[in-house]
């Protein structure tokens, strides 16, 4: 493999709250090569949508620390100014359809204005130049041209979340950071949104990050898995891995919950809750939860006390796959 | 007698526990002081019956009205038209006075846990009222016995420690089972389940259904589990019933639908979603464009129309017949029906 366009290396992100201070993410490592697509999964509050925020540089208020290292193109893009990262990064390099985005579009502002706004402020670019720039995106995404004189409140909800897309995309960034593009549409609506992404990545040479916790729905456009608990990334490779023999016993029980449509299998859950990022477990974070921890005797003493290290296991995609789970040392 | 009423819609059986026959059920919408009212038409002349013990999964997207007819099926609403038959009474028109045996009987588990609990209640509280509102259980004593067995029947235990806490002191999933466990607690044998895993965790999803199975076979309850989610459907239901638009497109056992969908709308809805396999990233998916229509002014003829790859002349003008299309598969669709 050549360079890789993104290495995230060992970053913590944490908030502080009246309760304590919030872990959510910490020491989280993986790496994107150009054209990629990287699923990044997990149960609710595990830590994702911090990630994508820490990687656009947009992080709440309340952010007691961030630590680390986010390369792009092989320049540390966390540590330098917060001008030169937006001149140079933010929607130009990196973009950032977040979480919920559709239904935060402001409401007294026509399409185009809304999408133009970055452009004409943060980038000096002539107002009529970045209407035809922002029409270009839009019949890009499958929606009229005339649609920037409309307002959000007439538009479907699949619409709006092709407008949010669009958005991202107008600058033609490398990287955009998809935060469950498609959680609150319709099944049909959703199928053709996916549809698009995987025409937008063809069209324009898109790198991904693609935050969902359906794991039957990252696999329409993983080429890699990145599975996270608690804060921590569990398990980390190419999708014809992680898919087929996944190994993380987090991994094994959340496949285990996916229904499939067409096939025969038994769904089963993982009994227990998720702990609490202010007080995690100790060791490995799964244990209070892991069957193989309950079950094995040898396994006392160790997980529930040393954080297991990242293990490189047999592998048949593209990708190392790693894994952090005593079970495999 | 009642069962020839029904012999214009197969597809019912006046064996079973409940039957809603040629369902109407219109909101009205004013849009200002002075203009005329409208309405949208959610339950457009819709027959279904569930069976004792049988499971139905509803499905359909948003704003087909799958809420609505749920709530129709409890006798939540007045009806623009049809029957409802529980029981083998007939309740279309019963008062509200009239119908406390009924209310007993049928029982409705919501998508947000939060809408249903009291939040400033205790679980006691919140698992006892339905006793106390329909005096059963007796004595306080007594109430508490049965709050207990129900907090082991959702598997909530030990009951103790559970009796005194808060609904916010519990996990989304734990408040699932609370709100399970009112539903269940005065033995019901009709229950409309709205979404009730829609907005939880994969895993704890599967959990709650799992708890939802066993109480329904323990208990024989006749299950309405509505759903925009056909995947989950099949860890549960015997049969399903799509509906478009205010209207049925289809009618049969999960898995023969599944496994071979009549309706092009069915098919759609399959087609659309995916299952886990990393192969899915090589190629797009075969899928019908557009969105619902509007149910003030549904397009003539059959509502899919706008949408359906296969769409004829006849379909533009005529709507279709619900007719039977293979062994117990009813679907409502021209392709069907033979000229
Ligand atoms: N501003 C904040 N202050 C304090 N805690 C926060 C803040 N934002 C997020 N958290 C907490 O940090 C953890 C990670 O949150 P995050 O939103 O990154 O999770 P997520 O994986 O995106 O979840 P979801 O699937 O629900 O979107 C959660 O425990 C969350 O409650
Ligand atoms: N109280 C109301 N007044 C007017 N219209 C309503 C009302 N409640 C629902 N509707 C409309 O009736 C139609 C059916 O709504 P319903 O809530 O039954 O759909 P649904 O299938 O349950 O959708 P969802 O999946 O979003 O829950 C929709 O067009 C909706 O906008
Ligand atoms: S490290 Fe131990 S507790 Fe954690 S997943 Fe592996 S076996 Fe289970
Ligand atoms: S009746 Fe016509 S438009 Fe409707 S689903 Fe059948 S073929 Fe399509
Ligand atoms: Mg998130
Ligand atoms: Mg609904």
């Amino acid at each position: 493999m050549g360079m890789a366009l993104l290495e995230v290396d060992n970053i913590h992100l944490y908030y502080s709250t009246s309760k304590g201070i919030v872990k959510a993410v910490d020491g989280v490592s993986f790496e994107l090569e150009e054209g990629e697509t990287l699923a990044l999964v997990g149960e609710s509050g595990c830590g994702k949508s911090t990630i994508a925020k820490a990687l656009i540089r947009l992080w709440e208020r309340n952010v007691s620390s961030v630590t680390g290292e986010i390369r792009f193109e092989g320049r540390d893009v966390l540590h330098i100014s917060d001008e030169e990262f937006r001149m140079q990064y933010r929607w130009k390099k990196i973009a950032w359809v977040p979480q919920a985005s559709m239904n935060s579009l402001n409401p007294v502002l026509t399409i185009g204005e809304q999408m133009i706004e970055p452009l004409v402020i943060h980038h000096d670019v002539d107002k009529d130049k970045a209407l035809m720039q922002a029409m270009d995106m839009l019949e890009a995404v499958g929606l009229p041209r005339d649609i920037v004189r409309r307002y959000p409140h007439q538009l479907s909800g699949g619409m709006k979340q092709r407008v949010a897309i669009a958005m991202a995309l107008i600058l033609m960034p490398k990287l955009v950071i998809l935060d469950e593009p498609t959680s609150a549409l319709d099944v049909i609506t959703q199928a053709n949104i996916m549809n698009l992404l995987k025409r937008l990545r063809r069209e324009f040479k898109l790198t991904y990050i693609f935050i969902t916790h359906d794991l039957a729905l990252a696999s329409e456009l993983a080429d890699s898995v990145a599975v996270m608990y608690a804060g921590k990334l569990v398990e980390w490779g190419s999708s014809d891995d992680i898919y087929v023999s996944p190994k993380h016993p987090y991994t094994v029980g959340l496949m285990g919950s996916v229904p499939t449509l067409r096939g025969e299998k038994k769904l089963t859950f993982m009994p227990g809750e998720v702990p609490s990022l202010i007080n995690p477990p100790t060791g490995c974070r799964f244990y209070p939860r892991c069957p193989y921890f309950a079950s094995r005797g040898e396994l006392k003493g160790l997980c529930d006390r040393d954080e297991p290290p990242y293990i490189d296991v047999e592998h048949k995609g593209a990708r190392r796959h790693l894994v952090s789970c005593w079970l495999y040392k | 007698m009642y069962a020839s009423s029904i012999a214009d819609s197969p597809w019912l059986s006046p064996n079973h526990l409940v039957i809603g026959h040629r369902l109407k059920m219109w909101y009205s919408v004013q849009a200002g002081l002075f203009s005329k009212t409208r309405y949208v038409r959610a339950v457009d002349d819709v027959s279904i019956s569930i069976g004792k013990g049988e499971t139905v999964a509803m499905i359909g997207e948003s704003g087909s009205g799958k809420s609505s007819l749920g709530r129709t099926l409890l006798r939540l609403y007045k009806l623009n038209g049809g029957s409802l038959m529980f029981d083998g009474k007939d309740i279309t028109k019963a008062k509200e006075s009239e119908l406390a045996w009924f209310r007993r009987r049928a029982q409705m588990i919501f998508q947000d846990p939060f809408s249903a609990i009291n939040p400033f209640h205790n679980i006691k509280f919140i698992l006892e009222e339905p006793l106390i509102i329909h005096g059963v259980g007796g004595g306080a004593a007594e109430r508490e016995e049965m709050v207990i067995r129900t907090l082991n029947e959702i598997k909530m235990n030990p009951p103790e420690d559970y009796l005194y806490k808060y609904p916010h002191m519990l996990s989304g999933g734990q408040r699932q089972r609370v709100a399970i466990g009112r539903a269940i607690i005065l033995r019901p044998d009709f229950i409309v389940a709205d979404e009730p895993v829609s907005m939880l965790d994969a895993s704890v999803r599967v959990e709650i259904l799992t708890l939802l199975k066993e109480v329904q076979q323990k208990m024989n309850i006749a299950f309405l589990y509505i759903t925009h989610d056909i995947s989950t459907a099949k860890y549960f239901s015997d049969r399903i019933a799509i509906l478009y638009a205010g209207k049925l497109a289809e009618v049969g056992p999960y898995r023969d639908v599944v496994k071979d969908p009549a309706h092009p709308y069915t098919q759609a809805l399959i087609e659309a979603i995916p299952d886990p396999d990393p192969s899915n990233r090589f190629h797009d998916k075969k899928v019908v464009g557009g969105e619902p229509p509007s149910l003030i002014n549904p397009p003539r003829g059959c509502r899919f129309h706008p949408r359906c790859p296969f769409a004829m002349d006849i379909c533009r003008r005529e709507e279709p017949p619900m007719v039977e299309v293979k062994n117990g598969i009813y679907a409502a669709c021209w392709l069907h029906i033979k000229k």
